[in-house]
């Protein structure tokens, strides 16, 4: 905590979710159900991480909630020791709003995939990110349909050949860190299921901010899509391909003589942003990564600098800005008509034109 | 028993006038012609004297349809009495037909002899070409039969507006005042009700305020000088039971049944919801009473609300979601979930004519199998259904009691001749509504130490209910079939086929009263049953059969799932039983295949309430029948 008043509007995330009285390990977030995904998958790791990451938070286990919809990923509420819901097909961000709205003191974690968050589920993503309902939303991006046994995501590369797809699949995919960002989600993270350090910090921030989190877990998935994120893993690849962003930091990546990165992230044309050598544009030129930007575009056209082919995927903390959330202005509505309203049933129901039959 | 009026509604009228039992009134008009209102305000002033009544109105589904033509046409219609009336009645006695569309849409409705008041102003060549009248009726003979009062409502509007500085068409707009005040002449009605009304709604604009009071005066005092109305009419007050009451509104009745839940069940309510026709007053109402600890969340779609309403009864609120026939389409997937996971919740489904869009501001009763049946694998929920718009209260009540207790979602089915139609409403002592409190599990309760979410309550089969926040009670639930009692995820075949006759169990048996029949003569041979709004024209029926001299008894049923205990024993007693519904025979389809009974199903699907004049004639047919065999 800085002592230092920033006037942000300081509000946590976690603010009104009672705190544990006793330290916390990683086990006592184990539920007793046997884990049962493919082995090698990489919802392991992140169950992992976030049974590792969740007692730095220090809350009562009771007062968090795990809700998913249908995919492999949504099988994650079972596995931990704390309230959840295995929901229905692309539903979760929905059920979540309603239990973040009628309960401040939980701390409510949406588990969905690209295909429960983006495909069947897309309405209900994007209008609670617009909402800002205070729940945080960890999409497992495999690019693929894995419970279904491998058809292709609306994350999967165009022409992408699988079971439904033969002769190569052809829409458009989305992106859905630049989704997020236009539905004007005031949070959105992105970390590789591999990076256990980079997606702790991630989940941190996000627990952390007050309103709709939305983090994209790059997961692999070894049985439908195997080795869809390597190039981001091959150290010297990575080295080429990952912009990691630090708030207040210039964006630099590659592996450059003097430690500081070769390449970096600088303005370019209308609004958009572009990968130059930082040897060539000076150290001046490289943008400083801002996270607080009130403009979705900038954010936005970080999310830009690759298209799928993931030539320069950002990861780390896109956006984090403050807006009020939905949950916590439905409440004040409700706390302002009671201070302000007698909850009188009997003169509600008499109303105000009444006779009497004697 | 002797009938006094008294309120802060009650309002004098003058004496005198020709006694009558009932009067059927219908004011049919252009969209913009403000009949809603008139018909609304011509209602107050009927409560306000005293009477029974009953109103139904009808309105086009498109917001601003063509002016002046058919389908343009609104209308309303009030049946007030010295006696208590169950239907809005069939047949109008006097129709105002403020253009010729309304004429020409609602004439046929009009028995001969029946009073007819039209708005001469409207009747001009382009205005009849519109709906196809080649020659002005007001002009040839074809209205003889009928008591024709030809008044020029704008022209004497505008005249009596012309010194208040108001535009000509501001002053126009006011002709319904005017036609109100006419007919509150011509039936002794109290006025003042309805002066203050105007002074309040148009509070921030007093010149329309008193624009509309000079209008509605106008006609009054029009009534008064003119020769043209001989006779005036007099309806006394009804001989109601005693106590207090005010006009309702089904959907605001069923609002009013949902805050009292939330305050019986001492829990927050949660109505998560999206707009629909003819369900959205449900929401607009419920989002007025925040200080009752009501959150009203309108949602991106159907869907969204009730997992909304989920979600927060998952967190121990009620959530309650609120739609018509279409939107229960969305909601199934979810409330198969509800049904999975065991938790309350509320669906109301004010049905509308169907299938798809169908007919958004007509009523049916069509949804009943979709209710009982329409989600995937076995899943039953209750059914609790309305009689009448003041009985969506306790209805609501009800059904919520049920979620409650048993933890699943019921459905409510309202319909749209309920929804929108009113009567008088006895206003129910707060302290006789039920205790709805509910328990949440707050200890382990099973043998190994922990918590097991799918353990039940050996008398209702409802399972342990633990909220988030409860400590050492964590638990996950899910879609997924549960193991019996531990509630992990099971695909054994034995557990499955055991906890699909559990789900079901449950539902048959919830306690729901026992069906009674209405028989005054103890003789009948013939049972008509019906369900839902259809009570009040079958209750007419019933009542004209007896008239006749023919013994007929009458049943209804609000429990559709489970029914009644005794409903197999009843069926049985009779020679003959009828099951008049707006559908095609859903709930004979459920008595035939339930009890084995050959009920006969009478069955029309047209968008209106049965008329209680048709029951009549089928009710006779057969019971002349049986009494001849
Ligand atoms: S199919 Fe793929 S995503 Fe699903 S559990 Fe197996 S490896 Fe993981």
């Amino acid at each position: 905590m800085t002592a230092i008043d920033l006037g942000l509007p300081g509000l946590s995330g976690l603010a009104g979710v009672p705190t544990a009285d006793e330290p916390q390990k990683a086990k006592d977030y184990k539920s007793d159900q046997e884990v049962r995904w493919c082995p090698g998958c990489g919802d392991y790791v992140v169950l992992n991480a976030v049974q590792s990451f969740l007692p730095s938070l220090g809350l009562k286990r009771e007062n968090i909630v795990f809700v998913s919809g249908i995919g492999c990923s949504s099988r994650f509420p079972y596995y931990m020791n704390t309230y959840g819901m295995h929901s229905i097909h692309g539903r979760a961000p929905a059920i979540a709003t309603g239990l973040a709205t009628a309960r401040p003191d939980l701390s409510v974690w949406v588990v969905t995939g690209d295909g429960d968050a983006l495909s069947i589920g897309g309405n209900h993503l994007i209008h609670t990110l617009r909402r800002n309902v205070n729940l945080k939303i960890l999409l497992f991006n495999n690019r693929i349909y894995g419970l279904t046994k491998g058809q292709y995501s609306p994350t999967s590369e165009t022409g992408k050949v699988t079971k439904s797809t033969p002769m190569g699949s052809l829409d458009h995919p989305f992106n859905p860190v630049s989704l997020a960002l236009g539905a004007e989600a005031t949070f959105v993270g992105r970390a590789l299921d591999s990076d256990r350090k980079g997606l702790t910090e991630v989940l941190r921030q996000a627990a952390e901010h007050r309103g709709s989190a939305l983090v994209e877990i790059y997961q692999n998935c070894p049985i439908f899509n195997d080795g869809a994120f390597d190039v981001l893993k091959e150290p010297d690849e990575a080295a080429q391909r990952l912009v990691n962003l630090e708030h207040g930091k210039p964006i630099r990546f590659g592996k450059g003589d003097d430690g500081a990165g070769e390449f970096g992230v600088i303005r370019s044309g209308f609004g958009s942003l572009d990968v130059a050598k930082v040897s060539e544009v000076g150290e001046d030129a490289i943008v400083v990564h801002d996270a607080h930007t009130p403009d979705p575009s900038y954010a936005f056209a970080l999310s830009r600098l690759s298209a799928q082919d993931l030539s320069h995927t950002v990861t780390g903390v896109f956006r984090s800005v403050q807006r009020p959330t939905y949950d916590d202005l439905a409440r004040a509505q409700v706390e302002d008509a009671k201070a302000s309203k007698p909850a009188d049933l009997q003169s509600l129901l008499r109303g105000k034109d009444t006779w009497t039959v004697v | 028993m002797s009938t006094r009026v008294d309120g802060d509604a009650a309002g004098s009228a003058r004496p005198g006038g020709v006694k009558l039992d009932r009067v059927v009134i219908r004011f049919a008009g252009d969209s913009g012609d403000g009949m809603q209102l008139t018909g609304d305000r011509f209602t107050s002033e009927a409560a306000a004297f005293g009477n029974d009544l009953s109103t139904m109105p009808n309105f086009p589904a498109e917001i601003r349809a063509p002016q002046g033509t058919i389908p343009g046409v609104s209308s309303f219609q009030v049946h007030f009495a010295d006696y208590d009336i169950l239907t809005p009645g069939d047949r109008p006695d006097v129709l105002v037909a403020m253009n010729p569309a309304a004429l020409k849409a609602n004439i046929a409705d009009l028995p001969a002899g029946g009073t007819l008041i039209v708005n001469t102003d409207e009747f001009v060549k382009r205005n009849l070409t519109k709906v196809g009248y080649d020659a002005n009726p007001l002009d040839d003979d074809s209205l003889a039969p009928y008591q024709v009062h030809q008044v020029a409502m704008a022209t004497l509007t505008q005249g009596a507006l012309a010194d208040t500085g108001l535009g000509k068409k501001d002053a126009e707009r006011c002709k319904n005042m005017f036609a109100l005040g006419l007919l509150s002449w011509m039936y002794h009605r109290p006025t003042e009700g309805t002066e203050r009304f105007l002074r309040e709604k148009f509070a921030k604009k007093p010149d329309i305020a008193e624009a509309n009071v000079l209008a509605f005066r106008a006609g009054y005092y029009y009534g008064e000088t003119t020769e043209a109305f001989a006779v005036t009419y007099q309806v006394a007050p009804a001989k109601l039971a005693t106590g207090t009451y005010r006009q309702i509104t089904g959907n605001t009745a069923l609002a009013y049944g949902i805050v009292a839940a939330g305050q019986q069940s001492k829990l927050p309510v949660l109505l998560g919801t999206y707009p629909i026709t003819p369900a959205s007053d449900i929401l607009h109402e419920l989002s007025k009473y925040k200080q009752f600890g009501i959150t009203t969340f309108q949602a991106e779609d159907e869907i969204a609300g009730i997992c909304a309403a989920l979600g927060a009864s998952y967190g121990g609120a009620l959530g309650v979601t609120s739609t018509s026939g279409p939107g229960v389409a969305l909601k199934s997937e979810t409330i198969g979930l509800g049904v999975m996971t065991e938790l309350p919740l509320l669906v109301i489904d004010v049905q509308r004519g169907g299938p798809s869009t169908g007919l958004p501001t007509k009523t049916e009763q069509a949804d009943l199998l979709q209710a009982m049946f329409g989600r995937n694998g076995e899943s039953p929920v209750p059914v609790v259904a309305p009689q009448s718009p003041a009985d969506c209260f306790a209805a609501a009540i009800e059904a919520t009691h049920i979620a409650l207790k048993y933890r699943t979602p019921v459905l409510l089915l309202s319909d749209g001749a309920i929804a929108n139609g009113s009567e008088p409403w006895l206003i129910p002592d707060v302290a006789d509504l039920p205790d709805l409190s509910v328990e949440f599990a707050t200890e382990p309760n099973a043998p190994d130490g922990t918590f097991w979410p799918y353990l039940r309550d050996q008398e209702t089969l409802a399972r342990a209910w633990a909220v988030p926040g409860t400590p050492g009670l964590q638990h996950r639930i899910g879609g997924l079939e549960k193991a019996d009692g531990s509630g992990n995820i099971s695909y054994d075949p034995d557990n499955h086929d055991r906890m699909v006759r559990l789900r079901q169990a449950k539902i048959d048996g919830i306690e729901v009263p026992d069906l009674t029949v209405d028989d005054p003569s103890g003789k009948a041979r013939v049972l008509v049953l019906g369900w839902g709004s259809s009570y009040g024209p079958i209750g007419a029926a019933a009542r004209r059969v007896r008239k006749l001299g023919h013994a007929v008894a009458q049943a209804h049923l609000r429990n559709l799932n489970p029914f009644p205990k005794n409903l197999g024993d009843v069926l049985k007693s009779y020679d003959k039983v009828v099951v008049p519904e707006m559908n095609l025979g859903q709930l004979a389809l459920l008595l035939r295949g339930r009890y084995l009974v050959d009920v006969i199903s009478y069955t029309k699907v047209a968008g209106l309430p049965f008329k209680a004049e048709e029951l009549q004639d089928v009710l006779t047919d057969i019971v002349k029948g049986v009494d001849a065999a």
